[in-house]
């Protein structure tokens, strides 16, 4: 398909303000503030355009939640926290075409009525969180942002909020607190944040790809963007492949291609000649699945019903000569790492895991520890959390548990006792095992 | 949640800094970015990580006083994030991605090499003070893989000659 978000990579300084001007730049923004809020939350309404960051609830309604008669100021927050593992398609957009990005916070702050917007982004993106603030001082300077902007009466300022490292603050909620200065603890739900968000004001907050749909919507219409991708699940999406792949890398495609296209076409096909064992779909806390269902159409709905998640759009691939029980270690040493530690069955079970995973890694399994695994996940799921980090550990190990668990069975017919001394309990989540701790 | 070691402060290390006027400049430009002055903590920490090299009890004193809140408010945030240095870090600091992608593309390569030829683990530092090695989870740069950040720079789709190349780079500059 003819790129849309990633139409700027490979252009010759396309980061600059005057390169974006000229690809038709800031004419979204332009149409917007002609048409008024109501009219841009419709047109987005009307394209079915669904959050980029995870979840992918419908953008236009989560913007209509925001109260119409809501007295004080309310807040756009753009999510860059890119967490997820797997995930490396926001820092693709800031890095070619950071423009994009400032116009689509810039429409969706004018559709909320907000005049204060802030982007989120990881501690770690020093670069990209540059690129961003080089973006705004442009735009401020050629009247795009600021008091009165283009003469509208609309006044707006955009500031960049640089993380300090902690996965859960790419939760919405988590994000709020750490703007406001706090642990990132994500807060109970209800209020929703449309309602009491950042500073207790109504916030919208949206993924950076999902804003940098925004302005084309506006400028091509709705009818254009919902003819892209299937019914309920339109438009670009940007796919990210990582793993045992010829051609890893982010790619454009409409919602609704095949995993097998993205896998075998687009990222040139397992490496090595080997064949495909398995792949997360949408970063590491969506379940996974087997190369027999590599058909699945990779959208929000085809994933859903296939049992998991089309999440962030992080595809990790992995080849037949990887043992699924250390894929099941690993992400349990990250969820573990990461685990705000608010909530006992998500601070306890990811940990729990972990040691269990640990254990059989070191040649130590037991026969009950599959089921364990289960019992554990369950546990810690589907609201017993204060939020999903808990179901984001518990979905993926169970999955490989479920699906590959003659791997687990095999290691632990053949493993020994746990020597009498009990082994040393590591007193952090630190990497695993086979990074030689 | 981060979960880092303790370590016992030097009577220096207690002093509460003091911020000059250029620190002043950009506290000053901070604050109004936000409706209270609680949220300036985060960005204010950094400042001071950038200018002071670490975040040590004393800039947390610091910090407090200035922003209106109790040292053991702003203690509590420093410790929640991994990326406030919270002892005076090594000249360079080498954060390799274990997670997922990196770790099967190469990643448990690099940290052996690592641990060989600096002959340090995770965690800690070469007595030189010029290398220090960490082990961290994804960078967000994982079709790049394996990636390691040093410092704030990402170095992305390294093997072991590249790697030692741009160590011997690094140790050539201290
Ligand atoms: C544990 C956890 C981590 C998350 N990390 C991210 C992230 O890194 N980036 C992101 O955009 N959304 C992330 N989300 C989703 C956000 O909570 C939120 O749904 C999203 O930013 C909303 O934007 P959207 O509607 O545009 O998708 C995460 C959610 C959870 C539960
Ligand atoms: S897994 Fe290493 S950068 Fe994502």
């Amino acid at each position: 398909m003819e790129p849309v978000l990633l139409r700027a990579r490979g252009v010759p300084d396309s980061r600059s303000i005057a390169t974006y001007l000229a690809a038709g730049g800031y004419e979204g923004w332009k149409k917007a503030l002609g048409m008024g809020p109501d009219a841009v939350t419709k047109e987005v309404l009307d394209s079915e355009l669904r959050g980029r960051g995870g979840a992918g609830f419908p953008t236009g309604r989560k913007w209509s939640f925001v109260p119409k008669d809501h007295p004080g100021p309310r807040y756009l927050v753009c999510n860059a926290d890119e967490s997820e593992p797997g995930t490396f398609k926001d820092r693709e957009i800031i890095e070619y075409d950071p423009h994009q990005v400032v116009e689509g916070v810039a429409i969706a702050s004018f559709a909320i009525k907000a005049n204060t917007a802030y982007i989120y982004i990881r501690g770690e993106f020093v670069r990209w969180a540059r690129i961003l603030e080089d973006a705004i001082a442009e735009a401020r300077q050629r009247g795009f942002l600021g008091k009165n902007v283009m003469g509208s009466g609309f006044d707006l300022d955009v500031w960049v909020h640089r993380g300090a490292g902690a996965y859960i603050c790419g939760e919405e909620t988590a994000l709020l607190e750490s703007i406001e200065g706090k642990r990132g603890f994500p807060r109970l739900k209800p209020p929703f944040p449309a309602v009491v968000g950042v500073f207790g004001q109504p916030t919208v907050i949206n993924n950076v790809e999902t804003l940098a749909c925004v302005p084309h919507i506006i400028v091509r219409g709705a009818a254009w963007f919902a003819s892209i991708g299937r019914p309920k699940n339109t438009g670009p999406k940007l796919f990210c492949v990582s793993g045992h792949v010829n051609r890893p890398g982010v790619f454009e495609l409409p919602l609704g291609v095949t995993f097998r296209e993205i896998i075998e076409e687009h990222a040139g096909g397992v490496r090595g000649g080997r064949q495909l064992k398995a792949f997360f779909p949408g970063g590491s806390s969506a379940p996974i699945l087997t190369a027999a269902e590599v058909d699945t159409m990779a959208d929000f709905d085809a994933c859903a019903a296939a049992g998991t998640m089309l999440g962030s759009g992080g595809i990790i691939v992995f080849d037949d000569t990887v043992d699924m029980v250390d894929v099941a270690d690993n992400v349990a040493h990250f969820y573990a790492h990461e685990s705000c530690g608010q909530c006992t069955p998500c601070r306890e079970g990811s940990d729990w895991c972990m040691d269990i995973l640990d254990r059989i890694v070191a040649g130590h399994g037991r026969p009950a520890d599959p089921d364990t695994l289960l019992r554990i996940c369950r546990f810690s799921s589907a609201g017993m959390t204060i939020c999903p980090l808990g179901d984001a550990f518990a979905l993926p190990i169970s999955s490989i548990v479920n699906k590959y668990r003659s791997e687990f069975e095999r290691r632990i017919a053949s493993a020994t006792p746990l020597p009498q001394k009990k082994q040393p309990v590591l007193p952090w989540a630190g990497p695993c095992p086979g990074f030689g701790i | 949640m981060s979960t880092r070691p303790i370590v016992a402060a030097s009577p220096e290390a207690l002093q509460i800094v003091t911020f000059d006027a250029t620190m002043e400049a950009r506290i000053a430009e901070l604050l109004p970015r936000y409706p209270t002055r609680r949220a300036a903590i985060l960005p204010l920490l950094w400042l001071c990580q950038e200018r002071f090299g670490w975040i040590s009890p004393g800039v947390v004193r610091a910090v407090a006083a200035r922003l209106g809140e109790s040292p053991a408010f702003v203690e509590g945030v420093v410790s929640f994030y991994t990326m406030y240095q919270t002892a005076p870090p090594a000249r360079y600091v080498l954060q390799v991605c274990t997670t997922i992608s990196c770790a099967w593309c190469g990643g448990r390569e690099l940290v052996a090499h690592l641990k060989e030829r600096l002959g340090i683990s995770f965690g800690e530092k070469t007595p030189d003070g010029v290398f220090q090695l960490v082990g961290v989870q994804c960078l967000g740069a994982c079709g790049q893989a394996p990636v390691i950040q040093i410092n704030d720079d990402y170095y992305e789709n390294l093997d072991i000659a590249k790697l030692d190349a741009i160590l011997d780079e690094l140790a050539g500059r201290s």
